[in-house]
């Protein structure tokens, strides 16, 4: 086997890349449940408390404290797996996971081993392709129950991280919420759009935990992470040596890390070179990874029973009973949308990869027609959250604040640049939309005699071209249009303006 | 009332209840007779005479404003030092866990509170209560008050041989794989480990989750069972803790009669191995208990020959885990903390300083038997053994409503006899474990003086799964046959110190 040496190419573009190899993936999600109590104590879970205020004998692992399974936390899993179509186990335990690190209050993990709660599921997910939407089905190997560790913070040196720190911190608030990992079996076949299905596959997964009310799923905060697992390999070769890329913390990351990943190990594989079975570290800013832990040689982690806790036997009536407890889910959903709405699937997807479902759902829910609330929230809303690179369900924006913009605008006190403004001033936080309309005084002016001395200020300012309409040359009457328009800050109907230019010169179109 | 610490739990309870003696009185006994012989017998790791006497002042106000209190309020109390204890120091007989003092009392704590019961100190242990001699202690060995050369078995050693020493007239122990009974049998005390999930472990320092269960331990069968009642019943905080009615042990103890009862001898838990004169005094009681009006049926378990090499598969494991969390990080002994080493190596040096031979060498075994690749061959066969264990038990609970056996092999050995072979320290307790990997209950009582060295024998009842009151029966009808022959309990004949 030749070097491993990075050559001058360290990744090759991805079209050319898919040319000769076929990756597969894998996604393991942790997504921490929303429940009021941590997996095994009645501490609390909110996020954002000091460090270390909400911790307990039993989540900081002191010695002789045992846990009790949260049973809000078993039923969100099997809500969880129902809607997954995954099978529940009638009987399973949880399983200690040994490995010792600073941020685990016992060095193991209560987590599930071979007796998962749920298992053999898929979840449908739908990519946008030049040939129209596409399905693929992600199968699903297992839904399972574990505590979260506590949080470290590297305090000194360059990079944040373990190793060239002065000391560590560690906040145990984290330390024993409930988290469950849904890990996919390996994914095939998606060839070129195995970044937009690994999206898509997450999008989904989120937004479904959202129907079931089960985690808030904000990635930022941490509360679903994602960890993405690919290898190539030539078309009809067996499976190469998959890598394992942590820290990809958004929806557009994962797509990137997948993108990146590939782009990687092609180079690599190109230039005679061996994939290692390793860790890698996502960074968002370049958004290329650094290798991590090797996992070429496995590390074991004693898995066995939980002696301190007895087995989970949910009965049929039990997981029946929370079968009748499931929402619309979101595929469902959006195909009822659709037909409400009355647009194309291709519309629906704009929708959806905007991440704007739900509010166009609020926003026609407030009142607005859905041309508008869509336009809003996929064109002026989706740009400027891109811009600030942040979701569009954080904007501070609501579907009544859009509602009464959209009446403004049929009011003919406001048009579509004004209102741009209104929604400047909103996410500022100037206040509410009236707020911002006056403070910054944003009314259509309507006065004809103002309109007229604007006209005639412009005309006098460039003479020449009242004479070319009048000619006839009526597209001269732009340039007064926008001087006026100028002049009001925006303020005027354009129409408006023309006509009375018009009807000052005298001349008909 | 005359020495106070010689009396029952149950006689000094009433005589403080008429106000014939006072709590602080009877506390301030024992904390004398303490202070005067624990340099010799080392029962206690810490006494805490302040609290212990405001404890015993509270009760005698209460009596004193008319309250009724509960059966053993104002009696003093030995805690094994496994259990925690708010603010207390708790150490397990371990270095690593010098200096820490819980912030919250085990479940077994706050009853023994809430029943107004005197918590003397904690005992000495085998550390992590792994040992049959409480040798592996980290603060030095305890001795046995019969014979203070010789150990006071283990892991429990403390709480029994303050009993035997009469510090206290009450203690608490655990028992995993013989801690309470083991040291009852060579101290001549009474020690029960009740049936699994019967006493809740919350706050018990886990040795083997799956094993581990505090009892009670005095020096006759009644005291016992009125600690059984106090100590026993459900508690949500251990999944593991049983959601059933507590056994009427007390009213058991009461009645104290065998008659009609079929009591089976277990096959392979008599003959080659054990001492001469421990089978003769166990044959004897059996003899008597058949004069009592039992019936003697000898039972197999064939099961039973695999059961020590089964439980040193599943101990170690589970003690390989429990024991991972003590790193240093957040508790206890910390080394190397200087800026100059990484946190694996301060971890590894806490836990090189901090654990005895004995510790690591469970640690190792456990970790190995664990390991992927070892595992089913391991720990997955040791889990079929213990099935078959528990089938046996089943089988001969058909023909026998309780199993007798000599407790230990021997009676006291010297101490540093077996230190160094672990193999021999091990087969002490080849009639107790099988009882642990069942989960069912069991009590070990004495039955007279090994007449090759003077020193106690203790028999061992073996009752099914929520069948604890079964065992007092047994022992108090043989206790009170004993004691008429003898004209006083055995205890009555240890050395004065």
């Amino acid at each position: 086997m030749s070097t491993t040496k990075s050559s001058a190419v360290d990744v090759i573009p991805f079209d050319q890349a898919l040319a000769d190899f076929e990756p597969v993936l894998g996604l393991e999600v942790h997504v921490e449940l929303g429940t009021q109590t941590k997996m095994f104590c009645a501490c609390p879970t909110a996020f954002g408390a000091e460090p270390n205020a909400q911790v307990c004998p039993v989540c900081l692992g002191l010695p002789g404290s045992m846990p009790v399974v949260n049973r809000t936390a078993v039923e969100s899993t099997i809500r969880i797996g129902l809607a997954l179509n995954c099978a529940i186990a009638s009987w399973c335990r949880f399983a200690r996971k040994n490995y010792f690190y600073p941020d685990m209050p016992k060095d193991y993990q209560v987590s599930q081993y071979d007796e998962p709660l749920c298992s053999n599921g898929y979840l449908d997910v739908t990519v946008q392709t030049q040939d129209g939407p596409q399905v693929f089905r992600v199968e699903i190997e297992r839904v399972h129950m574990e505590e979260d560790t506590g949080k470290l913070t590297h305090e000194g040196g360059a990079t944040g991280r373990i190793h060239g720190a002065d000391y560590s911190l560690v906040d145990y608030n984290r330390a024993g919420i409930p988290l469950i990992e849904i890990v996919t079996k390996p994914i095939v076949g998606t060839g070129a759009l195995a970044p937009l299905v690994a999206r898509a596959y997450v999008t989904e997964l989120r937004d479904l935990m959202r129907a079931l009310g089960v985690s808030d799923v904000r990635m930022e905060e941490g509360s679903l992470r994602c960890d993405v697992n690919c290898s190539l390999n030539r078309p009809g070769d067996p499976w190469g040596t998959r890598s394992e890329t942590k820290n990809v913390n958004s929806l557009r990351s994962v797509e990137r890390a997948v993108r990146s990943e590939v782009e990687r190990q092609a180079a690599l594989l190109l230039a005679g070179g061996r994939i290692i079975q390793e860790t890698r570290h996502f960074h968002e800013d370049t958004g290329r990874s650094t290798p991590g832990r090797s996992k070429e040689h496995a590390e074991d982690y004693r898995y066995f029973p939980e002696p301190d806790l007895v087995p989970v036997a949910p009965s049929d009536a039990w997981i029946d009973d929370l079968r009748t407890t499931l929402p619309e889910l979101p595929s469902a959903r959006r195909e009822r949308l659709q037909q409400e709405w009355g647009i194309s699937a291709f519309e629906l997807m704009s929708v959806v990869n905007a991440g704007a479902l739900e509010l166009v759902e609020a926003t026609i829910a407030a009142g607005v027609d859905q041309a508008a609330a869509r336009k809003w929230w996929t064109g002026e809303l989706l740009r400027t959250a891109n811009d600030r690179q942040v979701e569009l369900s954080d904007l501070p924006v609501t579907g009544e604040q859009i509602a009464r913009i959209e009446a403004l605008i049929a009011a003919g006190s406001l048009n579509d640049k004004l209102a741009r403004q209104v929604f400047e001033g909103i996410i500022a936080g100037e206040g509410d939309v009236d707020d911002v309309v006056a403070a910054r005084g944003l009314v259509i002016v309507s006065d004809d005699s103002a309109l007229i001395a604007a006209i005639d200020a412009a005309l006098a300012e460039q003479p020449d071209v009242a004479e070319k309409i009048t000619g006839g040359k009526f597209q001269a009457a732009g340039a007064i249009v926008g001087a006026v328009m100028k002049a009001t800050k925006g303020q005027a109907d354009a129409a408006k303006v023309r006509a009375l230019l018009l009807e000052r010169l005298g001349v008909a179109e | 009332m005359s020495d106070l610490i010689r009396q029952s739990a149950a006689v000094l309870a009433e005589a403080i209840r008429r106000r014939e003696v006072s709590a602080v009185e009877v506390t301030t006994a024992h904390l004398d007779r303490i202070g005067a012989v624990d340099d010799q017998v080392h029962a206690f790791l810490h006494v805490d005479a302040e609290a212990a006497l405001a404890a015993a002042a509270g009760v005698d106000a209460r009596i004193a404003a008319g309250e009724v209190l509960g059966p053993l309020a104002g009696v003093p109390l030995a805690l094994k030092d496994v259990l925690t204890m708010h603010g207390v120091p708790t150490t397990c007989g371990s270095r690593i866990l010098q200096g820490w003092r819980p912030p919250y009392d085990a479940s077994v704590v706050e009853r023994l509170r809430a029943a107004d019961i005197i918590i003397l100190g904690k005992t000495n242990m085998d550390e992590f209560a792994m040992g049959s001699s409480t040798e592996h202690s980290a603060y030095g060995p305890t001795r046995n008050p019969w014979d203070l050369d010789r150990i006071p078995g283990g892991s429990g050693g403390g709480s029994a041989a303050a009993l035997a020493a009469f510090e206290a007239p009450l203690a608490i122990g655990t028992d995993t794989g013989g801690s309470i009974r083991q040291p009852a049998a060579v101290t001549g005390t009474v020690g029960v480990k009740p049936t699994y999930g019967a006493v809740p472990r919350y706050g018990l320092v886990a040795l083997a989750s799956s094993l581990d269960q505090a009892g009670p331990c005095a020096r006759n069968v009644m005291d016992t069972a009125l600690l059984h009642a106090v100590i026993a019943g459900h508690d949500p905080r251990d999944s593991t803790s049983l959601d059933v009615p507590v056994p009427d042990v007390v009213a058991a103890a009461q009645r104290a009669d065998v008659r009609g009862m079929r009591i089976g001898l277990v096959r392979q838990l008599t003959g080659e191995g054990y001492q001469a004169g421990v089978s003769q005094r166990f044959e004897e009681a059996v003899r008597i208990l058949e004069h009592l009006g039992a019936t003697i049926v000898e039972v197999d378990c064939p099961s039973f020959d695999y059961a020590l090499g089964a439980y040193y598969l599943i101990l170690p494991s589970e003690a390989s885990s429990n024991l991972a969390r003590f790193d240093g990080m957040r508790y206890g002994l910390r080394l190397g903390d200087d800026g100059e080493h990484s946190v694996e190596q301060v971890m590894s040096l806490t836990r090189e300083a901090g654990f005895g031979a004995e510790v690591k060498r469970r640690i190792m075994l456990g970790t190995y038997a664990l390991s992927s690749g070892y595992y089913d061959a391991y720990y997955g066969s040791a889990q079929k053994v213990r099935t078959l264990i528990q089938r046996d038990f089943a089988a001969a609970f058909a023909s026998a409503d309780v199993l007798v056996s000599p407790t230990a092999p021997t009676t006291a050995f010297r101490i540093g006899e077996k230190v160094d072979d672990p193999l021999a320290m091990y087969l002490n307790d080849i009639a107790t474990i099988p009882v642990n990997l069942a989960g069912n209950a069991a009590m070990s009582l004495p039955v007279g003086l090994a007449a090759e060295d003077g020193l106690p024998v203790g028999l061992q009842v073996m009752a099914p799964a929520m069948a604890d009151e079964r065992l007092y029966l047994v022992g108090a009808a043989l206790e009170a046959a004993l004691r008429d022959q003898w004209g006083h309990l055995l205890i009555e004949e240890a050395p004065a110190l």
